[in-house]
């Protein structure tokens, strides 16, 4: 619980961050609210030369309505965002995501770009993040690109960003229905991660689902959209025959499940069709 | 009160704890916020293996590394520090040598084999990754009742894996089980439990080379007798040692013991003439601090038709661990004490085997043997109740000693003080409207909802105890002192760590000498101020303690009498005591107690022989050990499709006794039934096979959090007992050992219509998921 030496840089804007990392290479881990990075630290499981505290850059924590697409900081906290009256109001999936993230103190420290880099694969933004089609916005020496959620998470623990390059920004376009969305996850007993998390985004005409992304986290080594399941809803009538139908497809983009002291791969995959079935009847209000 | 029965002034009442303000405004000084000039740090090479051989230690880089003072090893101090000891006496009892640092050998995981002084705590940390050692893996011994069957011997000398084996009970079980109507059985598991106190253990430790004295800070809950243990390790005079508990948060058990690192820190000061400190990491604390339970065994009991209890088997293997730890072997025993719940059980048997493993220790933790008692007792009584088709409270009622039958011999060999277990549960039944909620459990269950309601009704044992029956002195000592300015000084010799005997020795004092709350101050855990006292375990602190505080004051009051008839020129016969005040002079004349005290000091005009000061020892010897008693209820629903249970409702009816503060007694009762519920659903310390510890950390071992838990319904019944004059029994575990069979019980009875008998513990959904779905 004692992590080892490391140098500590606080830049203040993201070119002199990204300069700090130039010069230590792989030697060095960005550290935002330290709520992934520190446990590691002190569990020994990473020792870098230099720790670059992204924190005092200006500017990287504000949410804010670009005509139609939310842009959210990567320094935003799940605090900030669960409290946010504009995405209470223009996308509440963030916020209920937000809500359910580990204790007070967690969400007060915590930011939504650490927790995607990190991509725990029992963290609870991932299932949110692809349910909405988010994009990520990258700053690396070499300038700006952009990913897209369904490209972001690449394995357990590793995501696309590159060492060297900075997660500035997450940004979502605001959903047609706003409500039909959920977030529930089945929390582990000591941790509060996701055992199984699924995260809906609906769109709904006359009875009809028009629109269905569903983003599923806990249960696999990494997220996933549940495409079979937004296939099976999209352009038939919402029913409740039609979700237990459908969420009993929710499982079958991922061939391996996680498996641990506190759930099966086996009782995992039933989870995931059981709380699908219940995000989408909460997300359809059926 | 005994000694003046008139001032109830504070005892019991609501007082808020004294304690409080300090510690909730991180004013209180734990070990770590304890700072000597000069003081080097230590770090610990642990063993990553559960069972290897030590072929060679190299420590020469990391003697090279920055800031590193020393380093030791088994074999620089083999002969020089004494073995960890345990205090448990069994028969035939095999005990292994337990070196402070591994010698040769690793028996678990976590076990200390080096240690590195250094002047800060990261030198030390880094320098730990620079010693090298080849360990040679050796077989792995992880399942206790494998082991007791043969394969892997762990301590070769022994011949085989068991420690001992323990009987206990009295009465003809096989005759009784011959005759009975119903026999019903049940392999039951108990989990291994991490106590898991708040502050983890630390220690520091100065010695003083000029006066060959040493002070050795440590988070404990028996200083007195570590001073006793530590001196022998170390080879001081034990009047050189002064151990001081400074503020410890928590403890449960785990810091009832004599740990390897506070000897050896010890050493290592005496050593560098240099304070030394060792703050344990949670990680540490996982793996090297005692456990707790760990038995499995399997339960029988013999029954009439008519429900009428006739005996009670339970043949059970505990798992040790690696070594014996303090009490390791004693706490089964406990187990095998308490067999009798609450009912009239003519004849019990328990043969308790007791195995090493290449695991930490298990010792005593919240409960110690006794929830596992009261979890076969509660869970035959519920399984008893389904097979002879009889409600459960109907067969624990039909089982119950009445109150006129105390006291109350038990097969197992006690005298159960007094109770009254017909009016705990009448209250709890009364809480919940036991016959309607039966009544809405029926038509919920043909709504398709699984409801469950769980009683359990239990007794324990607390106020250890008699000195006959304690492995190092049962009693317990108090000094009261009025100083000069009539300030009052209690010293106790129990250790309180967070009961709030701060507060309620204060009460007791202060209604019995009529002074200000405020004007007394309770002074516990520094062996170099306070005579020899045993510590705070075995809810005894109150019973035991509070009770040396009663007779120490009346000690006290009786010389100040004295005193007083002396300065209102009487005889002793017409004083009278009240509120502070003697009183009973031909001239109406008062003193009070004050007044008395400054007369005793200035010592000018006393009564002739009489010793200045104002100042009484006391030493309780208690003939007996109290039984307190309640009845938990609970009520749980199912989910059908995850297995998740949810609490709806948790009802508690505890005795303790008197109550000298209610508040405390309610911290006590929630902290407990918090910490039962989580053996019941969450909790367990998992060793893969080869004797890793997987639940390393907290993100994996499921301490309950405040949101896991339902709300308490609590309330209270109050036999008093005639053991101690306060009339007191007992309550710091009674919460943990009511609370993990009424919420098994609850969850069973929501299963009963997928016919289950049993699911062991910790209930994960996924176990009540499978037995739902038949997988
Ligand atoms: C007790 C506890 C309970 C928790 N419970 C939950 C829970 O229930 N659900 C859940 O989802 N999470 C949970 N978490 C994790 C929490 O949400 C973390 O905050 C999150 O995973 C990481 O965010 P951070 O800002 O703290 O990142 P850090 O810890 O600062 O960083 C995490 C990783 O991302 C990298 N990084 C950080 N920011 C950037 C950036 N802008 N660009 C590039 N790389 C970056 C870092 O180098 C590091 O590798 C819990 C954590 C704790 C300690």
């Amino acid at each position: 619980m004692i992590p080892s030496n490391f140098e500590y840089h606080a830049p203040t804007s993201i070119e002199a961050a990204l300069d700090l990392i130039n010069q230590y290479g792989d030697d060095c881990k960005i550290l935002s609210g330290g709520h992934s990075l520190i446990p590691v630290l002190k569990l020994r499981l990473a020792a870098p030369a230099a720790v670059i505290d992204i924190g005092r850059i200006p500017g990287l924590s504000s949410i804010s309505l670009d005509r139609d697409r939310l842009r959210i900081g990567a320094l935003a906290t799940h605090a900030s965002i669960a409290a946010s009256d504009m995405l209470g109001q223009l996308c509440p999936l963030l916020a209920t995501t937000a809500h359910q993230i580990g204790d007070p103190q967690v969400r007060n420290r915590g930011t939504l770009g650490g927790s995607l880099v990190h991509a725990d694969p029992a963290a609870d933004w991932p299932a949110a993040i692809l349910a909405l089609d988010a994009s990520i916005t990258v700053r690396g020496s070499a300038g700006e690109r952009h990913i897209a959620a369904n490209d972001f998470f690449v394995d357990m623990l590793t995501s696309a960003v590159q060492q060297g390059e900075i997660v500035t920004e997450i940004s979502v376009a605001v959903p047609a229905q706003p409500r039909a969305s959920s977030y529930i996850k089945v929390a582990q007993s000591a941790s509060g991660f996701a055992v199984v998390g699924v995260a809906v985004q609906l769109e709904i005409d006359n009875g009809v689902c028009v629109g269905a992304r569903i983003g599923v986290t806990g249960f696999a080594p990494k997220p996933y959209r549940a495409s079979s399941t937004e296939n099976a809803l999209k352009g038939n009538p919402i029913t409740e025959d039609l979700i237990s139908s459908a969420a009993a497809l929710a499982d079958s983009e991922a061939a391996d499940a996680m498996n641990d002291i506190h759930a099966s791969g086996e009782y995992r995959r039933h989870l995931t069709r059981v709380i699908a079935a219940r995000a989408l009847r909460a997300a359809a209000r059926v | 009160m005994s000694s003046n029965g008139k001032n109830e002034k504070y005892v019991g009442r609501p007082v808020k704890r004294t304690e409080d303000p300090r510690l909730i405004q991180g004013l209180g000084h734990y070990v770590d916020d304890i700072r000597l000039a000069g003081e080097l740090y230590v770090a610990f090479l642990r063993s990553p293996y559960a069972h290897a051989r030590i072929n060679s230690i190299n420590t020469d880089a990391a003697r090279n590394a920055s800031g590193v003072v020393a380093i030791f090893t088994g074999s620089d101090i083999e002969g020089r520090v004494g073995n960890v000891p345990t205090a448990a006496a069994l028969e035939g009892l095999k005990v292994p040598k337990y070196p402070v640092l591994a010698l040769g050998k690793v028996f678990f995981v976590g076990q200390p084999v080096a240690a590195v002084v250094a002047t800060s705590r990261y030198a030390a940390r880094d320098a730990v990754d620079h010693i090298e050692v080849d360990f040679e893996p050796l077989d792995v011994v992880v399942d206790a009742e494998a082991a007791a069957q043969g394969g892997p011997v762990i301590h070769h000398d022994f011949g085989d894996n068991i420690a001992y084996v323990h009987r206990a009970g009295i009465g003809d079980v096989d005759a009784a089980f011959a005759s009975a109507d119903k026999i019903v059985a049940q392999k039951m598991h108990h989990q291994r439990l991490a106590p898991i106190s708040l502050e983890p253990r630390g220690v520091l430790a100065s010695f003083l080379p000029g006066e060959q004295q040493l002070t050795l800070w440590t988070s404990t809950q028996i200083p007195h007798l570590l001073r006793t243990q530590v001196a022998i390790m170390i080879g001081l005079p034990e009047n050189k040692v002064r151990v001081i508990a400074p503020e410890v948060g928590g403890g449960f058990g785990s810091k009832l013991n004599v740990y390897a690192e506070e000897a050896l820190l010890s050493f290592i000061s005496m050593q560098l003439h240099k304070p030394v400190k060792w703050i344990e990491t949670r990680r540490e604390n996982m793996s090297a601090t005692i456990h707790g339970r760990a038995q499995s065994g399997v339960a029988e009991l013999a029954l009439k038709n008519d429900g009428t209890i006739l005996g009670l088997r339970y043949t059970v293997t505990a798992d040790l661990g690696a070594y014996h730890q303090l009490l390791t072997p004693a706490i089964p025993t406990l187990t095998g004490l308490m067999l009798s719940g609450c009912y009239k059980i003519p004849a019990i048997s328990m043969v308790c085997t007791g195995v090493f493993t290449n695991k930490m220790a298990t010792d005593a933790y919240r409960g110690a043997g006794r929830p596992e008692a009261t979890y076969v007792v509660e869970r035959l009584m519920d399984i008893a109740a389904q097979e002879l088709g009889i409600d459960p409270v109907e067969l624990r009622r039909k089982n119950f000693p009445t109150p006129d039958e105390f006291p109350f011999a038990t097969a197992t060999g006690l005298f159960y003080d007094s109770g009254n277990y017909q009016a705990a549960l009448d209250r709890a039944l009364a809480m919940v409207d036991y016959d309607k909620l039966r009544e809405i459990q029926k038509s919920d269950t043909a709504a398709g909802r699984l409801v469950g309601i769980g009683v359990s009704t239990y007794v324990e044992i607390c106020a250890l105890g008699p000195s006959a029956a304690m492995p190092a002195g049962g009693w317990e000592s108090a000094t009261v002192r009025i100083e000069p300015t009539g300030k009052v000084t209690v010293m106790t010799g129990a250790s309180p760590h967070g009961q709030g005997q701060e507060t309620s020795f204060a009460q007791i004092t202060a209604d019995m000498l009529g002074v200000d709350l405020n004007d007394v101050y309770v002074i516990h855990g520094d062996t170099g101020i306070v005579q020899y006292g045993i510590g705070t375990f075995g809810s005894r602190a109150t019973a035991v303690g509070g009770t040396a505080v009663v007779y120490a004051t009346e000690k006290l009051i009786s010389k100040a009498t004295k005193i007083a008839a002396h300065l209102l020129t009487t005889d002793e016969e017409n004083v009278t005591f009240e509120n502070g005040v003697f009183s009973g002079a031909p001239d109406d004349k008062q003193v009070t107690i004050q007044q008395v005290a400054l007369a005793a000091h200035l010592a000018s005009n006393l009564p002739p022989d009489t010793e200045p000061g104002l100042s009484a020892t006391y030493f309780f010897e208690p003939k007996n050990f109290t039984f307190p008693f309640g009845a938990h209820i609970c009520i749980v629903e199912v989910d059908r499709d995850t297995g998740d249970i949810r609490i709806k409702r948790y009802v508690a009816v505890d005795d303790c006794g008197k109550v000298i503060n209610p508040l405390l007694v309610e911290g006590q009762v929630h902290g407990g039934i918090a910490q039962g519920l989580g053996q019941a659903l969450f909790e367990e310390v998992v060793y893969d096979e080869n004797g890793q510890l997987i639940t390393g950390t907290l993100m994996d071992y499921a301490v309950p959090k405040a949101h896991q838990l339902p709300r308490y319904e609590l309330d209270r019944t109050e036999t008093p007992t005639d053991v101690n004059p306060l009339g007191v029994k007992g309550v710091g575990e009674a919460g943990t050992i009511g609370s993990t069979p009424a919420i098994v019980n609850a969850v069973i009875d929501a299963l009963r219509p997928f016919g289950v008998k049993h699911i062991d513990m910790p209930l994960r959904p996924e176990k009540i998921w499978r037995v739902i779905s038949n997988q």
